[in-house]
Parts: C-alpha cells; sequence; structure tokens
C-alpha cells in the first residue's frame, strides 16, 4: 500500500526532500515508516523517535498505518 | 468566532481588531510576536518561518477552543505569517475579545504559550553573519 510520508524544516533539508511516497507492507506501523525514512540518504540525521502525525493528527510509533495515510515526520516545533 | 490562520502576506492588526470587535465585549487584548535583532548573543537578520499549514492551523483552532472553554472569550484570531521576515516584522498576532479584561488576559497568554509549544511551525534564523540555524532543532522534543 502507498502511504505519504511529509518532511519539514530541518528534517527535510537532512534528506533533501519534503514529500517521499512509500510502498509499505499491510500492517505497517509508524515506527515501520519512520525507520524506513532514516534509511533514506540524510535520514541518520532524525532522532530515534521523533513526532510524528498521521492525517494531521499526533500518532504514537505504534498506530497502524493505512492505504493513503498521509504521515508527517515533525521536527521540534518554534512557532511565534 | 474563532479563526486561526496561516498566512503570507504582513498581517494587518487593525484589520483583526476590527474584526475582533463586539458590543458585548469591554476588553480586546492583543499580543504581538515580532521579529528581534539578537537570539543567545548572536545578531539576527531575519527569520524564515515554515509550517505544516493544514496541521497548524487544526491545532491553532483547537487551542482557540480551549481557551473558549476556559476562559469564556467570545471571539478569537490567531493569524501566524510565514515565509522570510525582517526583523521588527510581526510574526504572530493573537486577538481576544472578552466583556472583561482578567479573562481576556489569561486567555491570551494561554493561547500564545499553547502556539508556540505545539502549532507545527519551524523558524530559520538567518545571522547577519551570513550563517543560518533551525532554531530548537538541537534540543529535543518540545513534549
Amino acid at each position: 500500500m502507498m502511504v505519504t510520508v511529509r518532511l519539514f524544516a530541518s528534517y527535510a533539508e537532512s534528506i533533501g526532500k519534503s514529500e517521499v511516497s512509500l510502498d509499505v507492507g499491510s500492517g505497517s506501523t509508524v515506527a515501520d515508516v519512520v525507520k524506513a525514512i532514516a534509511e533514506l540518504a540524510g535520514g541518520d540525521r532524525l532522532p530515534p523517535s521523533p513526532l510524528v502525525a498521521v492525517n494531521r493528527t499526533y500518532a504514537k510509533g505504534t498506530t497502524l498505518i493505512f492505504d493513503g495515510d498521509e504521515i508527517a515526520i515533525i521536527p521540534p516545533v518554534a512557532g511565534g | 468566532m474563532m479563526r486561526a490562520t496561516i498566512v503570507n502576506d504582513p498581517i494587518d492588526i487593525g484589520s483583526l481588531t476590527r474584526e475582533a470587535e463586539s458590543d458585548s465585549c469591554g476588553a480586546t487584548a492583543v499580543f504581538l510576536g515580532t521579529v528581534r535583532s539578537t537570539n543567545e548573543g548572536r545578531n539576527v537578520d531575519g527569520i524564515e518561518y515554515s509550517a505544516y499549514e493544514e496541521m497548524a492551523e487544526k491545532e491553532m483552532m483547537a487551542i482557540l477552543g480551549e481557551a473558549a472553554a476556559k476562559f469564556v472569550i467570545r471571539q478569537g484570531i490567531i493569524e501566524h505569517r510565514i515565509g522570510v521576515l525582517a526583523v521588527g516584522d510581526i510574526s504572530i498576532a493573537v486577538v481576544v475579545a472578552h466583556p472583561h479584561r482578567h479573562h481576556a488576559m489569561d486567555a491570551l497568554r494561554y493561547i500564545i504559550d499553547e502556539t508556540k509549544a505545539r502549532a507545527t511551525i519551524w523558524k530559520l534564523e538567518h545571522y547577519t553573519d551570513g550563517s543560518r540555524e533551525w532554531v530548537g532543532a538541537g534540543t529535543g522534543q518540545p513534549r
């Protein structure tokens, strides 16, 4: 199944992309997606357990993902 | 009326206070965040703001909802600007209206504090020596 991974700020800069399409097996979790992204070039600069949102809601590493989900890997926020 | 918006253009504070006006509210509290010229001893030339816009707006609307529940505010507006801002530019405006001042000011503090902690917005500081750095990127997770 296909999911879209969105990257922002320092994470996007490290990996050189702001969006990645991933083909993952059914039953995959947020942690599986993070692992796949960490294996990309520059992905070693991500922390082991970054904040993640699935479809714009913060999610845990154990959260199951489904076809078409939008998974965002979220650097430490610094608005204001 | 509650509204939370990410904007690209300069924030017009006069228009925001007019939007928040209500005959039933005797207090309008305004917070403006601006780009300052130094940070941690370094001279700042400007800040480049970026956001996960859809989620930032969703989170800021949730914060306004929480403030409405806690402080019974009638009107709440957050505008956060993204893009490259110069020293002195307004990066965020929060406007709150309430019949009385204490609740308006308490709500204002709650909204700006929660927005800084939770909204998916980032800043890349540009320094006068030509270097740049993501703010908070080396400090681990805030939550």
